[in-house]
Order: C-alpha cells, then structure tokens, then sequence
C-alpha cells in the first residue's frame, strides 16, 4: 500500500496538513503572465520558489517555462530586496530583451514587506526600462489563498497597470477565461468566433504552454495576449470573467477602473455552464448562435442521453480547484451522477454553499471540504468508497490503493499528456470528459466483468 | 554570433570547423552588463590541466545574478528535499506555507523499499504546517506544536523532522525550542533544520545543514555492532530510479555488508547505527562530505571517494574497497563479480559506441553528476565538450587540493561549522596508523577527490551556475548530440531539436548506477541520440517547395 498509513478513522485536525489539494500563490501568477505575449515572469524571492515553480508548470506541461528570480540572499532578506530587484530588471531587459516583466511576490518578499511599486519606480528613474517596456506586479503572498489565488491577483494586475478608456466603446467583448489550460483558451475564443464576436481574451497562454516543435526555441513563443490588446480591453462592450475566483477580481477591477461591465460566470465545462456562457456572449453581443454550435451542443447531449445508464447513479468522489469543482460537479449532477466527496484546498466562503445548491438533489450525503487536503479525502473515501476518482496525479496513489478508476483533470497533472492540447470547456471539452469518464468507467468493468458476462458491444 | 559562426561554420557543406573554446566564451559574455560579464568571465573557464594534474580556478558557490535565469534552487531544497527527504520512516514536517512542501512532495524519485508490510513508509506523504498570514503575523510555533502532535497521534513515526521555510527565520520561531520541547513530550527523536531557502546561495547550504542536524541528533544513537563482513556507509547515493538497489545488489554478492545509506532507501535506525561501519564511500562528494569527515573525528572511520557511475568506475571502486580491507577473500568475491557482469556490458557497449561515437554531449547537473557521468559517456565514444554544476564549489571542480583555498564568502558565512572532537568512548581508529601509511605509500588515496577539470581534457568549457542564455548559446555554437541537465532545461532544449536528457530524474529511467545501470545507460543514450522522431522537424513542403508548386500546376 502507498498510503499504508492513512487510517480509516478520521480525528480533528487544526494545525497539520497532509497532502495538500492546493499549491502557493506565485505559481499561478507565473502561469497568469506567461498568458502575456514577450513576457517575463518574475518572482521577487528566493530562487528556490522559483525553481520550484518553472518546474512544476513543466512537468505539467511538458515544455519550457521561464522565469526569473531576485535570488535573494540572506542580506537582502534582512535588508530588503531592492537591490536585487533593480539588478534583475537591468540584467532581464538586457539579456532576455521581453516587452514586459511581471513582478510576484513569495513569503519572503512579503514577510519583509518589499514595495514594489517603489522600487520598479526607481528602476525606471534609473533607466533601467527601456522606452516602450513594462514593469507590472501582483502581491502574491504564499500564506494567504493558493495557487488560484495568485492567479488571479496577477490577472488583475493586467487590468491595473494596462486597461485604458478613451471613451469611445468598441464592439468587442473581453473575456478572462479563468484558471484553465491552455487548449481550453483556445477553445473559449474558438466558440466566440464562430458566433462572429469579437474578443479580447486575457491572459491566453494557448500557443505559449502547448507550443509546436520546429526545431527552433523561441523564449517568447507566438502566443499570448499582447499590450495593445490589454490597453484596449478599457474600451470594451463588456467583460465576461469564467470562475469567479480566478477571474472575478480582474472583471470588477475592469469594470471599476473603466466602467466597463462584467458578467462573472461559472467555467464553462458541461452542457449546461456552457449553454449558460454561450447565451450570455449572444445576448452581450447581440448576435446569433450559428448552427455549427448547435450541432456540438447536440452532439455532446446525444452521448448524454446514450450512454447514460453507465452515468447513472456512479458515486464519485473529487479533488480540485474551486471553479473548476464547481462547474465539474454540476456536469456530474446533470447526468445522474453523484459526486459525494468534494475536496478543495483552497479556502473560500461561497465554494461549499454552491456545492450544497447544486448537489441538494444527489440521494447520499456529500462531503465538502473547503480548506481541505487528500488525508481527509482519503478517508471520507475508505469510510464511503466511491466507482470513480476525478482530480490531479497525486490522486493516483489513492485510486491505486482503493482500486479506483482515476480521470486526470485539474493541475497538476504530472504523468500524461493531453490535458495542454485537448480542451474540457465548452460541448466538445464535454465529449472529452465524457469519453475519459467512460473510459474509465467501462475498462474497469471489462477488467472484472467474469467471463460470462464479458461482453463485445457497449 | 554570426561572426564567431561565419569563422567556424562552412554553411555550404555544413561542415563544422575548429571552434575556439576562447571565442566561444567571448560570445557568451559580451551580451551581459559589463559587472556581469566580468563576474560570468570568472564562472566559464576554459579548461587546462598542467603534468601534476593542476586546473585552473573556477569562481563557484557565490551568489546567482539576480534575473540571470539560474537553474538554482535553495537551501531548503537542498536539506529537506535532497538529504532528508529519502529516509522513509521519518515524518518531515515542513514549517511554512504550503507550496515548499507541495513541489517537494514525491518530485525526487528517489525509490524505497519497505521491509514488509507494517514497515513505515512516509515517502509518499506531504506534511505541512500550511501557514496562514496570522502565523506570519503573531508567530507560528503554537502551530508547529500541534501539528507535531498531531502527526505523532495520526502516524506513530519514530521520528519527526521539522523543516523551516523562508518566513520561519524572518518572523523569529524557534524551530529547534519546538523540537526538544515536543521531543521530550512524546518520547520520540524530534530535530529540526533551520533551512530557511535564503541561506546561502543554492541547494549547498541545505547539504550542509542536513549533514549537520543528522550527525548532531540520530548518528550515534545506536551502538549495537551488527554481524557481517566489511562493513561500510555508502554516502551521498540517493536511489534516484533505483541507483542504490542495483550498488546493494552488487555489495550483497561481493559479501560486503552495508551499514547505512545516506540516504536512498534508508531508515532513522541505519543513520544511528552508521558509526559502527568500518569504511565511508562517498559517491556525492558535495552533499555529504561533511558527515564523513565528522564521522572520521568523532569516531575515526576513514573515507574514501567512489564512484559507482560506469562499469569502469564500478569495477575500480569495488576493487579500491577489497584494497582497504585487505582481504583476500573479499578480493576473489570482487573480481569474480566484475567477471561475471563485465561480459554483458561490454557487449552492449560495443554495439552501442558503433552508432554513438565521436558524438559531442554536455552536462549540467547539480553538484556531482556533471562529473560522473562524462565517464559513461567516454565509454561509449562520446565527448563532454561542456559542463559544470549548479552549486558545487571549488573543491568539486578543482580537488580537494584547494580546499585551504577557498574563502568563504558573506553569502555563506553563517552556515554553521560544528566542531567535532573524537568521542572519548568510542573513537576507534579503524585500521593501526601504520596499515594506514603503507596504504596511502602503495599509492591508495584516503579523503581524497580530484575533481571534474582534472578529468576533462583541454580546452573544454567548464561553467559553473549556467543561465538560460548561455545555454542556448552553447547548443547554437557546439550542436551537441545530446545535453544533460533537468526538467527546467529540457524542454527548451529539445524545441531546439537536441535529444534531452535529465540526469536528475532519469526522465522515469534508471538505474544507471553500477553494471546493470550502465547498460541501461548506453542503451538509453543509444535511443536518443540516434532517434528517428528528430529527423521530422523541417515539414515536406518546407524541404522542397518548387515540387507542390509544379503539382499544383499539372
């Protein structure tokens, strides 16, 4: 057993966390700003963070992920980081050559309370910004939220060093596709333009994180939402952010900063959050919905109502991030599954109220964990086994020890590919996550179907 | 660029011709800042070793260049993650927010084998404090406490290990107060590291750190002399990918017994008992030279460098262990090993070195690797035109020759130094001074390292701490069949059509330690470098465009 020490009895825990269902803060920011076209993020630490986080974001996705770092020293930790931060920007704008460096924080930079604002101030008195360059920063403290915290702290922080509104409104419509991969960037701007919208959409790190091989390494690769488009986004019709805690705080701020109004939806995985994202962007836009989106709509409903009996009733048990969970767990309810056991490790008031609403109907008691991590998970799971586990690469070792069928979804995901190329968002990300469901659910009953009822069609 | 390639490169015949290692580190620098360049000047050294085996000085283990991108990671890293991190029966608790704890959890692969099923294996655990901003803001040791309780009461582990994080230092908790407080409350060995990721300049510190809370709390604790022959530590091998199983195989047949391991498929109890051994090896000289030679003073076990990267290098490390003992039994038991594995080896290696030789490789691993593995390449008809570490310092480079040398710096100067006395009771010289004297007269080398220069040849380009940017110019200039680093490197490199590969994970392969693991080497090699999936990267119509021009006309 790989968590052979995981007892089935669950005690009270209030200082100690076992296997964490989140990650820290400056990881998400990095993943925001490598959504930035000629970006360089910048984590305002001690380089051990950044190591940390360049590698994670590359296992996930399997391709080069740059940032650099003040490397603090432990004068700089006494003293302040300044100094570092001013040589890093010389020696980046130098070196590297990016239109923009984006600024995090970690718990170092934060406990000694480093100004950035200041200091990238100085490095533009300085000289040290070149004409046409860009510093921008988000505060993104480690021991506050998590790795979706960050996120959005540093998509916000688009909205506050670039939105701009010169008054006149042009038809676009901006939108901040959340917490998601890049494939599924892609996919959110695929279904505006086949509705004939026009969009900003920011940040997009499609074509950055899922990038092609050519033989040639580009360090700022052919992707990502350029200035001109983020300065632009303060003359938009509207905004609308997917998720609400990835992207809600970049909306409002949008809308505080430039009037321009937003609507803040759930991540549109699944028939219905798509329907709903879909409606909204027509009603927005004032356009129609073409037929080619009719027909996927149609089609991820027709394996809906077709496969349903191997939906029905299947007791799930899921680790995730908080929009994603949200919008997943709906998905599920929506075909008669029942998700039972719900775990999120990032901390937040509203998350286990919707959950609550939108699982009032599954006919067991469910588990909701906001704050929680996968010890508890593990064993809400030993206590009450579920046919099927949804969540990142570390759920593997529980789904090998409880012999569970497993579908990756979420971050990270460490040991498949997939996830940065195919999207889950939208009618055909739903086919997708359908598939991956019955797939896993169908080869665990081909494994211990007895021969008798070992059977050819499904 | 164009210059240097202009002198160098026939770009009609693709022909590559002399390439000046002395141009090629011009070309390196001269973008840089003009303190930057004059700082990397002192990093790249060109490479030269004079009749008595001298190189020359390298400038390591000082700070990263702020915004350089470095490949370094820090202190923590190097404590929890590398030198603690393996020994599975020990609950590491890390003291901080949650991510330090979340990347080092089960991202070393470093493998382990519990001895049955109610052994304890934590490896596959992460345990946080999972700092809040209050802890930040009113002082988290009321939580370090409970949740050292709570782990006791969840898990029973024989011992606790706390390991700090940036903040912990800053905000002022006494890490190592919890420790003997909680210790003495429960009954078990709690430690803690003040490993804090801003100490020092890289991983190195955290090395040191480890090695330092290890011999001061578990070293020792256990005096009971087990049986069995030639007893020894294997020191710095970390079972990343099964290293260290295939070394146990091999000592098991060779009738040597092994004390301890630190600290790849180790336990507590192995550590406290390590001071019974006979004879230290050390395979990772810069993460744990420090418990050998404060194992050497206090209990007066001696230490030898090996290196068990290479079939050679296997042999030759098995054979300088029988020297040591001076036995000839063992010595038969040796040679018989090496007889008995060599045939299949080598007959891998020839069919190998046939595709793979004269073929240029470059290596940039931490703090030992570099060095090693240049060997298995050699083996194979491969030359190492490059490499260096992240975070060796000079002796790694340059041999122990130079450690009266070295300065400390600033940078590292509160790292701690323990200071060692030989242990009134159990000091026990391991062989009479003069066994030992005749030994090192017959040519055999005690505390003793020479380096990774003094085994590169001439005119090749050691770089210590390499950035980003010197690394993609590397592989512009030189083309090299293949580069080694890690999983920060790899994919940059491979976009640049070079087969990548890490020699920190394996890329999920290994072991490539010993005699079964340098087959697995070369075949490895042999796969990469001779792979058909690079010969796609140009589409069709990009080779031959007038020809879908002329179809599109027919």
């Amino acid at each position: 057993m790989l968590l052979r020490h995981t007892p089935k009895e669950i005690t009270e825990r209030t200082a100690l966390t076992v296997n964490p269902a989140k990650t820290c803060q400056p990881i998400g920011a990095m993943y925001a700003a490598l959504g930035i076209h000629n970006c360089l993020p910048h984590s305002h630490g001690s380089q051990g963070c950044c190591a940390y986080h360049r590698s994670t974001l590359t296992r996930h996705y399997k391709e080069p992920v740059m940032a650099g770092t003040s490397s603090f020293t432990e004068g700089a930790s006494v003293f302040g980081g300044q100094a570092n931060l001013l040589q890093a920007i010389d020696n980046i704008f130098t070196i590297y050559e990016p239109d923009v460096i984006a600024v995090h924080t970690t718990c170092l930079s934060e406990t000694i309370g480093d100004d950035i604002v200041q200091i990238a101030a100085k490095a533009k008195d300085d000289g040290k910004v070149p004409t046409g360059k860009y510093v921008i920063h988000a505060n993104t403290p480690s021991y506050a939220g998590s790795h979706v915290t960050g996120f959005a702290n540093m998509t916000k922080a688009m909205v506050d060093y670039f939105a701009q509104s010169t008054g006149r409104r042009e038809d676009v419509v901006n939108i901040v596709p959340g917490y998601v991969e890049p494939c599924d960037m892609r996919e959110i701007r695929r279904l505006a333009n086949e509705m004939g919208v026009r969009t900003i959409l920011f940040p997009d790190t499609s074509n950055v994180l899922n990038g092609p091989q050519t033989g040639r390494y580009q360090m700022f690769p052919n992707g990502g939402v350029t200035i001109e488009e983020l300065i632009k986004t303060g003359d938009s019709r509207a905004t609308i952010a997917l998720g609400r805690l990835a992207s809600g705080p970049a909306a409002r701020a949008l809308d505080g900063k430039c009037k321009v109004p937003c609507e803040i939806l759930d991540l549109p995985i699944g028939l219905r959050q798509t329907d709903l994202f879909v409606d909204a962007l027509r009603k927005i836009a004032g356009v129609n919905v073409p037929d080619s989106i009719n027909i996927e709509r149609g089609q991820l409903l027709d394996v809906m109502t077709d496969m349903h009996q191997y939906f029905y009733g299947k007791k799930v048990g899921l680790v995730g991030d908080p929009d994603q969970l949200i919008a997943l767990t709906d998905f599920l309810v929506s075909i008669d599954m029942q998700p039972i056991h719900i775990v999120t490790g990032t901390p937040g008031k509203k998350f286990e109220q919707r959950i609550r609403e939108i699982t009032a109907a599954v006919p067991h008691a469910v588990n909701v964990r906001v704050g929680g991590d996968m010890l508890l998970f593990h064993q809400w799971v030993k206590n009450q086994p579920v046919d099927l586990l949804i969540g990142n690469t570390y759920l593997k070792y529980i789904a090998r020890d409880e012999d569970i069928p497993l579908v990756r979804f979420g971050f990270p995901i460490l040991d498949r590919v997939g996830h940065s190329y195919l999207p889950t968002v939208g009618y055909r990300g739903g086919l997708r996550l359908l598939e991956k469901i019955l797939d896993a659910l169908l080869d665990r009953m081909d494994r211990d179907a007895p021969e008798e009822r070992f059977e050819l069609v499904m | 660029m164009a210059a240097l390639l202009e002198g160098c490169f026939n770009l009609d015949t693709d022909e590559v011709c002399e390439i000046k290692p002395e141009d090629v580190k011009q070309e390196l620098i001269q973008k840089y800042p003009v303190k930057v360049a004059r700082k990397r000047a002192k990093q790249i050294v060109i490479n030269k070793v004079d009749e008595c085996g001298q190189v020359p000085e390298i400038q390591s283990n000082v700070r990263t260049i702020p915004g350089i991108i470095t490949q370094r990671g820090c202190t923590y890293a190097g404590c929890k993650g590398v030198v603690l991190g393996p020994t599975r029966d020990i609950v590491n608790l890390t003291h901080g927010p949650i991510g330090c704890g979340f990347y080092s959890w089960l991202t070393r692969r470093n493998q382990t084998r519990p001895n049955g099923p109610d052994d304890h294996n934590f490896m596959t655990y992460c345990f946080s404090t999972d700092m809040q901003d209050e802890e930040i803001i009113f002082g988290g040791e009321k939580k370090l406490r409970q949740a050292i309780q709570e782990a006791y009461d969840i898990f029973k582990p024989k011992a606790i290990s706390i390991f700090s994080t940036c903040p912990v230092g800053l905000i002022g908790d006494d890490v190592h107060q919890v420790a003997r407080e909680m210790k003495e409350k429960l009954g078990i060995n709690v430690f803690a590291f003040s490993c804090e990721g801003y100490k020092g300049v890289s991983q190195s510190a955290g090395h040191h750190i480890a090695n330092n809370g290890i011999f001061t709390h578990v070293v020792g604790l256990d005096d009971t002399v087990r049986e069995g022959k030639f007893k020894l530590n294997l020191l710095g091998e970390y079972n990343i990918g099964g290293d260290a199983f295939e070394i146990e195989r091999i000592f098991e047949e060779c009738g040597i017994t092994l004390v301890s391991t630190f600290s790849g498929n180790s336990t507590i109890d192995q550590f406290a008992n390590s001071h019974t051994a006979d004879l230290n090896l050390i395979m990772c000289h810069r993460s744990i030279n420090y418990v050998a030679e404060m194992m050497e003073t206090k209990f007066g076990i001696p230490w030898i460098k090996v290196n068990f990267i290479g079939a050679e290098a296997t042999a030759k490390s098995l054979r300088k262990i029988a020297r040591y003992f001076e036995d000839q039994e063992l010595m038969d038991k040796v040679e018989a090993v090496i007889a008995r594995e060599m045939p299949a080896v080598e007959k891998v290696r020839e069919e190998v070195k046939a595709r793979c030789q004269g073929k240029l490789a470059m290596l940039f691993v931490g703090g030992s690797r570099a060095h090693h593995y240049q060997e298995l390449f050699a083996e194979i008809g491969m030359e190492t035109i490059s490499a260096g570490y992240e975070f060796a310092h000079r002796d790694d480079y340059e041999g122990r020759r130079v450690l009266p040398n070295i300065k400390v710096d600033a940078d590292s100067r509160n790292i701690e130094e323990l200071e060692v006395h030989p242990d009134p009771t159990r000091f026990r010289p391991r062989k009479p001074a003069g066994d030992l004297a005749r030994l090192q007269e017959q040519g055999f080398r005690f505390k003793d390292y020479d380096g990774m220069m003094a085994e590169m040849g001439d005119g090749k380009l050691v770089i210590d701490d390499i950035s980003q940017y010197e690394t993609e110019k590397l592989i512009e200039i030189y083309k090299p069949a293949i580069f080694c680093a890690g999983i920060k490197e790899k994919y940059a490199v491979q976009k640049s059509g070079i087969p990548m590969k890490q020699l920190h994970s394996y890329d999920s392969g290994g072991p490539y330690a010993a005699f079964r693991g340098a087959v697995n080497f070369y075949r490895e090699i042999d796969r990469m470098v001779n792979s058909k999936v690079w010969s796609y990267l140009k589409p069709p119509w990009e080779k031959n465009p007038e020809l879908a021009a002329k179809y599109a006309w027919d």
